[in-house]
Order: structure tokens, then sequence, then C-alpha cells
């Protein structure tokens, strides 16, 4: 029998007993049931110390940096990500990249990602772009009323929209 | 009527599969996923998640794999049916005390399950029995394909698919195995194996309790890095992690053979005379008592059908599913009888085990392991 533990969050006797090292840093964490439990360390889904590990101690008290960063795009605070380790939207990650980036670094094997590309996103992220291209184009165009062009960036826009919405409907 | 389909049909982990071998029992992998510009299901308002539950459910449903499957909001299951599906690996923890706009596609074999509005948006996940990793990412890979054709992913070229929490970006994917380590845990060898697979950027965790006395002496290998490399790179990785644990519990069984037999044998009998005679068990007990069956399966003391009794044992035991066979609601002291009398029934007809000695022979499964490898 190993020496009875005390929880790291609470005081009641740590059951469950975790270590990792990750990129050769030893992380050691000891939880009771119930702790474990509300942590989600029971999901057979498995979970990574590392998440755990980006939170601070619940007891620790989380302070509110001056000029603390928000996404525009989700109202989600820097504060609450410091809290949770979690993100609140997807633009979140550009919002935080300065606190995420240096997290990611020593969270994973590499910064970039070198795995699966979703075809279908990146066709679709090509259009937009091109959209972009067309409209600005089309501005600058009518600016300089050079409406043989404009006329035919138009068309050119009303094209890719359609494309654009036959695949959404697919 | 839900339950009733889980137990009707036939069961990737339950069934008897001929994919079984002695130390890898199952293969599993996940990917998370989440829809472009809509928040994670944790921050989204509720009319977030009611959108993402209506685009998603029904793009999963209508998936060929998914053909007369179950597809459920969880907010209309019961909390058994919902313990159930958690003890069968088919939703998470975090799923089932989240009902609120979250839902599941389970397909008919139960060998693929998405949850929707888990942490992430969606989280796809392929259950194998046995050590098939490859078929597993096949699997996985081409339903996410096909989802990907209707579903607009959050996506980064350079952070991959943006997730919920930043220990997922990347590939999204976490890839494990369930192994059964008798030998490693009678031997006090698991601590060291545990120490040595962490420094790889492994994790180890027990499936049923704690560290390395977990019950059952089942434990679960996964990766713990998800950027940087690709999906067959940290497959390959974890891959050669398992490999080098299976020879090591070989090892073990064979030092044990020689040197402890007698103890072995003790073990193993003793497991079989309270499987067949208790009027009490617990579930860990219950979990440890199977397991030893398992590994006396492996030196051939029991007949191999045997093996399918015990891995259903690993699942069946868990309090829901002794609850769902009593039928009517029992309180705890009465699920360890309960327990027991369903033990002594399984056990019935299972025969003594045979005590001569037989070396374990772990060739089989070296053999397989190099197949995945270099497949
Ligand atoms: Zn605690
Ligand atoms: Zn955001």
């Amino acid at each position: 029998m190993a020496k009875p533990l005390k929880c790291d969050l609470c005081d009641s006797q740590a059951t469950v007993h975790l270590t990792q090292i990750v990129n050769n840093q030893i992380h050691k964490i000891d939880l009771c049931e119930s702790c474990a439990e509300a942590k989600g360390i029971t999901d057979p889904n498995g979970y990574s110390l590392a998440d755990l590990l980006v939170k601070p101690p619940a007891n620790e008290e989380v302070s509110e940096p001056a000029g603390s960063l928000v996404c525009s795009k989700c109202g989600y605070t820097q504060r609450e990500f410091k809290k949770t380790g979690r993100v609140g939207c997807p633009s979140c990650y550009e919002a935080f990249s300065g606190l995420i980036r240096p997290a990611l670094e020593t969270m994973h094997k590499g910064e970039n990602h070198r795995g699966k590309v979703p075809l279908k996103a990146m066709e679709r992220r090509s259009y937009e772009d091109r959209l972009n291209e067309l409209e600005l184009d089309l501005k600058t165009a009518i600016e300089e009323e050079q409406y043989e062009d404009a006329a035919k960036f138009r068309d050119e826009i009303i094209e890719l929209k359609k494309s654009l919405a036959a695949q959404e409907i697919e | 009527m839900l339950i009733k389909s889980i137990f009707g049909g036939k069961s990737e982990v339950t069934g008897s599969s001929t994919k079984k071998c002695p130390v890898v029992l199952m293969t599993r992998i996940r990917l998370a996923r989440n829809l472009a510009d809509i928040p994670f299901p944790g921050w989204a308002k509720a009319a977030h998640r009611e959108e993402v539950l209506g685009t998603c459910l029904p793009a999963v449903a209508s998936l060929a794999q998914m053909k007369r499957g179950i597809t459920a909001e969880l907010g209309d299951l019961s909390e058994l049916e919902k313990q159930i599906l958690v003890e069968r690996h088919l939703i998470s923890r975090e799923l089932s005390s989240t009902p609120d706009q979250a839902g599941v596609v389970i397909s008919k074999d139960q060998s693929v399950s998405v949850m929707i509005n888990e942490e992430d948006h969606m989280r796809i996940q392929v259950i194998k029995s046995g050590y098939r990793f490859k078929q597993a990412w096949n699997a996985i890979n081409g339903l996410d394909s096909e989802l990907e054709n209707t579903l607009p992913f959050a996506f980064s070229n350079k952070l991959g698919f943006l997730t919920a929490c930043p220990t997922n970006v990347g590939t999204g994917m976490r890839a494990s195995a369930m192994m059964h380590l008798p030998a490693l845990v009678i031997s006090s060898q698991m601590e060291k194996v545990v120490r040595a697979v962490n420094q790889l950027g492994i994790a180890v965790r027990g499936l049923f309790g704690e560290g390395s006395d977990a019950s059952g002496s089942i434990f679960q290998i996964s990766n713990q890095t998800t950027l940087g490399e690709s999906e067959e790179e940290i497959i390959k990785r974890l891959s050669a992690v398992l490999k080098t644990i299976i020879d090591q519990e070989m090892n073990a069984r064979e030092k044990i053979l020689e040197k402890d037999c007698n103890k072995l044998y003790d073990k193993i009998g003793r497991a079989y005379g309270i499987l067949q005679n208790s009027h009490l068990l617990t579930s860990s007990e219950c979990m440890n008592l199977a397991s030893l069956v398992r590994f006396g399966v492996d030196l051939e003391m029991f007949p191999e059908k045997t093996r399918n009794v015990v891995d259903g044992i690993f699942i069946e035991c868990q309090p829901g599913h002794i609850q769902y066979h009593a039928t009517e609601t029992i309180e705890s002291s009465k699920r360890d009888a309960f327990r027991a009398q369903y033990m002594r029934e399984l056990f019935e007809n299972v025969e003594k085990p045979i005590y001569s000695l037989k070396k374990s022979d772990g060739s089989d499964e070296g053999k397989d392991a190099e197949q995945e490898d270099t497949k």
C-alpha cells in the first residue's frame, strides 16, 4: 500500500494518482475520487494532465492583469481563459495567440499542424479569398469609372456566390 | 426503447469477435471537430448550442455508417440509459451530466459514436475490438471526410483543427488502446512501465480505478500530444510503445510461470472458486477476478470461449449494467448480491482450470503488431 496522500484540490484522501512526462516535464497530480470525477478524469475517453495544469490551482485567486485581452468575435476574456484553460470560439486562437502559442510549445510535439487537411474547408476558404479580392477589384473599377471592367467583376462575383451557395446545399 | 436496441444488437465491445488477442482488448480513436465561426459548447449560448445540435445531429445520423443506429438528445435519456452508455464507452461522463442541447449518434454495431456539444461541437469515436489501429483510423478518417463535405469545420493552416481546449488542437485526435496487463501488475512492474512510457508523451491510466493497481489490471494507453505530428505519425509512435509493453507483459508472464507458478495457479484457481461460489461481489473485486480468469485463458487453463465471457464481464459487472439486468431498482448492497448471483450463473458451466505448465506464447501477438506497423 502506498502512503495515503491528500487530494491536490481538497483535503480528502487521494485515490487517483497520475504522473505524466510531456517534453521532459514531470506533471504529478493526486486527487480524491470526487475531484477526479469533477475534473472528468473518470472519463474513459482520456484526458490530459496538461489539460488540468493549464488551469491554476482552485484555491489561487485569478487576478485580472491590466489591459486584459478580449476576443472580439465571441467576447471571451483573458481572465476566463486563465480560469478554465479553454477558449471560447475558433477566433480566440488569434485573439489570445500571445498566451496560447507559448503554451502550445510546451504541450505538444511541434507548433505547426502536420496532419489531415479538410479539403472542403480549404476549398471554401480559397473561394472566399477570391470573392474578397473581386469585391475589392469591383470597388476600385467603379471608383476609377472603368465600367466595363466593373461589369466583368460583378458577373464573376455572381458566379462565385452561386457556386458557394451550391456547396452549402450539397 | 433505447436500452433494448443497445442490448438487442451485436456490439463491437461485448460481442464475440474473432479479433480477440491476449493483451490488447480494444482500440479506440476519437477526433474533436468544431463548426467554424460558432462559439465552443462551453461558452456558447443556448441558441448557438441549439443551432449546432440542429445542424450536426441530422448530418451525422444520415451517414451510411449510422443506418439503423441510435440517435438521441441527452435530455430524452433516463439516468440509467446514460450510465449504461458511459459504461459501454459510447458517451463520456461529461456529456451525460450536461443534458441541455446535447446529443449522441451511435452506429448499430456500437463501433461508432458521435457526441454533440460535449467539450467540442463534435467528438467522433471509433472503437475496434483487439489491436486494430489501422482499421480504426481508416474508419474514422472516412467518417470525418464525409462530415467535412457538409459541415464547415473550424480549421487553421497553422494550428489545424481548432478545439475548445488547446491540448487537442491540431489533429484533434486521441488514439488509445485498452490493455490487459496482469503479469506486470502481479510482479509490481506497472509503475516502472508508466514512468518509462510517460517520458514518450504517452499517458497510462487505469480504466477502472486508480494508478498502478487499477482493478481488472486494465490500462488505457493514449497519446498526449496532438500538434506537430500527423495522425499516422502519432499512431505509429503509440504502436511502437504498445509493442514494447506487450513484450514486457509477455516476459513478465514467462518469469512468473518459471519462478512462481504455484502462486499463479493459486490466484487463478481461487478466482474461479469465488466466481462460482460467492454471494457478495463488488464491481472492483469482480473485475479483478475476471482479470485472473482472462489470464488463465491466455495460459490455456480455460477454453478459449471463456475469453468472451470474461470480456463481457468487464462491461456487464459495472453498476448500471447490473441495475439493468436486475430489472427492478436495487440498492448498492443488493447489487453486490445480484452481481455474485450473475457470476455464479455465468461460471456454472465453465470447466475447472487445467493446471499444467504452459508457457505463455506472445509470438502471435508480436506478429499482429508487426503487421500493424508495416501495413
Ligand atoms: Zn478532492
Ligand atoms: Zn472567441
